[in-house]
């Protein structure tokens, strides 16, 4: 890690690990907004690792942000971290200066038309805690995207929840005004983008899986020694350890895409494989991590669902692995067999 | 608990400008390859081709030029490895040689040796086995019993070495024996030899697979003798030589692209058919496949630096052979059709052969139950 990193990584963990406690983890649940956790990340600069050192951030690129999202996953951050950091960095693309307070992402059926925003979006995350979203709209001609921030105040917003009681609402829009307008070259889509965010979040949340897993197989005890010395128990957590490492590395391999591509969507493939590989690793990791906790992890006292929960959420949003497969899948065919290779190793 | 390390590496230009020149290598040596040929990859055994290989300086890449090596990165001959055998190359003869008993040798062997044999490897003409297994010593590789006791001017050699691939085909074994026995530590007192085969008192008898190929072999040694100088590194130091070979042996891109033929032969099957209805599955493949390559080309990395990845190697390692063994299982159910031995199509023919083999992708070089206990420990449960 360079220096950089460092200080994201020993920033971010330290301060969610003090700052996420039970009770505010259940607080969150119950609907309550988190401002004393978001104030800590603001002070921080957390939500601005993306933007250029020039405009107030970090100057980060997906190197740095994937430290901090990791983290948010990690410790199961109940705030639109992720979200509020992809915001930045769009809207530093279109050299939209990013307010203060989360900022939201507002995905498709919400359109840009002549500055004012209308239609209906589910599924966005926190809104009803968002003071601004971020809307895209690819223009006819597909050469550029438009963007807007949009404040949320005024749009009509009913309220929902995923599994893991984080707020993903439907936000209608009436032609409420931008408060911000302007474009991105290329195609941009906020479902890409969000999947991403959503890799980096499982691979953190993985992570906390291991861990737990394996310090609770080393505690409880039955037959007269911890239950993580008996091979049937080994061998399942060393298949969670290898879910959980093929999923951190295709997260970080996508984030090094998204570094060597830029914005443009060119990471798309790489993106692509570490949702699916996320998916894949969460069926798995939750299965294996419920089995080695046995009735106590099922508990809502226990801390284990807090990540199990977000992962079956998490899974499914942005496109589901499935969706991305069925695109990478669709596509490899029709290029043909003998194309696959060469295109594997031209990434 | 250690977290394991996967840190990214990017394959230098130098990489992929030879990535061109050993593509177009292949594509002309193999145009007339049946498929289901080309599907044994690595267990394909082609002396000519070898020396040819060699003979293009692909090689002993990394290793000092005074050993007839070639002195390029680590990175370089990933990009090697992958091309052959994506392409279906018959590597098998120099593979062991080239990947685990050259390297064994310029870590441990005497100068003697090194000039012997290296530039013998490099050329691609000198083919090695590895001599560990045993009737009684499988998993259980401390159990080994074959005895090498000293006598004048060297060892005298008694007992049985079992499942050595290509033994009778190779020049020479680097086998694991036992020097000393006590029954306390059976770690302690194995040693590492360089045994040349034409040897009088071994007898090599070759063991049937059962597709009926016979690449492995029993290996039976009555009072063979070997010399003091073919003792590789020092008495009693096999178990930790063997150790650190393992993570060559277990991390390269032949742990997780054997079955790579037939993923290919299945994408080209689904578009001819105009079958959409597995594009997600095809999907996911591809995303395993991506992401197992750039674990294995992180080992790949970590070794290049010097570092011991052996926990790391075990990972790719065991996700790598469910990779491999789940392909024929998919390619099963996504297009069904008969796997043949011979006279179907060429993905009739590669499913035919590959899902008989499949098995053994989780035995060799190490089961899945020992690399799962490698990466218990690694997780401190042991």
């Amino acid at each position: 890690m360079n220096e950089l990193q460092t200080i994201l990584s020993d920033t971010a963990n330290r301060l969610l690990a003090d700052r996420v406690t039970r009770k505010v983890l259940e607080a969150a649940e119950a609907g309550e907004w988190q401002a004393g956790l978001w104030q800590a990340l603001e002070e921080n600069g957390l939500p601005r690792v993306l933007v250029p050192e020039s405009d107030g951030g970090a100057g980060g690129g997906w190197a740095e942000a994937s430290i901090v999202l990791k983290a948010a996953g990690r410790h199961a951050a109940p705030v639109p971290l992720g979200e509020t950091i992809l915001a930045g960095w769009l809207l530093a693309k279109a050299g939209i200066d990013m307010p203060e307070g989360p900022v939201t992402l507002v995905g498709s059926g919400a359109m840009i038309e002549k500055g004012k925003i209308t239609g209906k979006a589910p599924g966005v995350p926190y809104a009803r805690h968002a003071g601004h979203g971020v809307v895209l709209h690819a223009k006819p001609d597909a050469q550029s995207t438009k963007i807007a921030l949009v404040e949320l105040k005024d749009a009509a917003i009913e309220e929902d929840v995923n599994l893991a009681r984080q707020p993903r609402d439907t936000v209608t829009f009436s032609g409420e005004e931008a408060a911000k307008s302007g474009e991105i070259p290329g195609l941009v889509d906020v479902k890409l983008w969000g999947a991403l965010l959503r890799a980096c979040e499982m691979s953190g949340a993985l992570s906390s899986l291991l861990e737990q897993t394996v310090q609770y197989a080393g505690e409880r005890k039955q037959f007269g020694k911890p239950i993580g010395k008996f091979q049937a128990i080994q061998q399942q957590l060393a298949v969670l350890s290898t879910h959980v490492a093929a999923a951190n590395v295709a997260a970080a391999h996508a984030c090094a895409a998204a570094d060597k591509y830029g914005e443009k969507g060119s990471a798309r493939f790489e993106i692509a494989v570490a949702k699916i590989r996320a998916d894949e690793a969460a069926n798995l990791a939750t299965g294996i991590a419920h089995q080695v906790h046995g009735a106590i992890g099922f508990t809502y006292e226990h801390s284990l669902h807090f990540a199990t929960r977000r992962l079956w959420s998490w899974r499914a949003e942005f496109g589901s692995g499935r969706d991305w497969a069925k695109e990478l899948g669709h596509a490899a065919i029709e290029r043909g067999g003998a194309a696959l290779w060469p295109f594997v190793t031209a990434r | 608990m250690q977290e394991f390390r996967f840190d990214l590496c990017t394959l230098p230009p130098e990489a992929e400008a030879l990535r061109k020149e050993v593509r177009a290598f292949l594509a002309e040596e193999l145009k007339d390859l049946p498929a289901v040929t080309r599907a044994q990859t690595w267990m394909g055994f082609d002396a000519e081709f070898s020396r040819k290989v060699g003979e293009k300086g692909w090689i002993g890449l990394t290793w000092p030029k005074k050993y007839g090596g070639h002195e390029r990165s680590a990175f370089e001959r990933y990009v090697v490895l992958e091309e052959m055998l994506a392409a279906g190359a018959p590597v098998g003869a120099h593979w062991i040689a080239d990947r685990q008993s050259g390297p064994l040798l310029l870590n441990f062997g005497t100068e003697e040796q090194r000039q012997m044999l290296l530039p013998e490897i490099a050329k691609g003409t000198c083919f090695f086995c590895i001599g560990m297994s045993e009737p009684d010593s499988g998993s259980d590789l401390a159990a080994t019993r074959t005895r090498a006791e000293k006598v004048e001017g060297g060892y005298k050699v008694n007992g049985t070495k079992l499942w050595t691939s290509n033994a009778h085909k190779a020049h020479y074994m680097i086998a694991l024996f036992r020097t000393h026995f006590d029954p306390d530590n059976k770690h302690a007192g194995l040693t590492q030899f360089l045994v040349d085969l034409k040897t009088p008192g071994i007898t090599i008898r070759p063991i049937t697979d059962l597709a009926g190929n016979a690449h492995f072999n029993e290996v039976v040694f009555e009072d063979a003798f070997v010399p003091d100088n073919m003792l590789v590194g020092s008495e009693g130091s096999g178990w930790g030589q063997v150790t650190a070979e393992l993570a060559y042996e277990r991390s390269g891109p032949e742990r997780y692209l054997s079955s790579y033929l037939l993923l290919q032969e299945m994408v080209g099957e689904l578009k001819a058919r105009g079958d959409s209805s597995a594009d997600a599955e095809i999907g996911r493949l591809i995303a395993e496949l991506v992401t197992l390559r750039q674990m294995s080309l992180s080992v790949a990395g970590m070794l290049e630096a010097g570092e011991n990845p052996a926990l790391e190697a075990s990972v790719v390692k065991d996700l790598g052979a469910i990779y491999e063994q789940g392909l024929p299982v998919k390619a099963h159910e996504l297009l069904g059709g008969e796997p043949r031995l011979a006279g179907g199509s060429d993905y009739e023919e590669v499913l035919g052969y590959l899902a008989q083999v499949a098995p053994s992708f989780s035995l060799r070089g190490g089961t899945r139950e020992i690399l799962r206990g490698i990466i218990a420990r690694g997780l401190g449960l042991r």
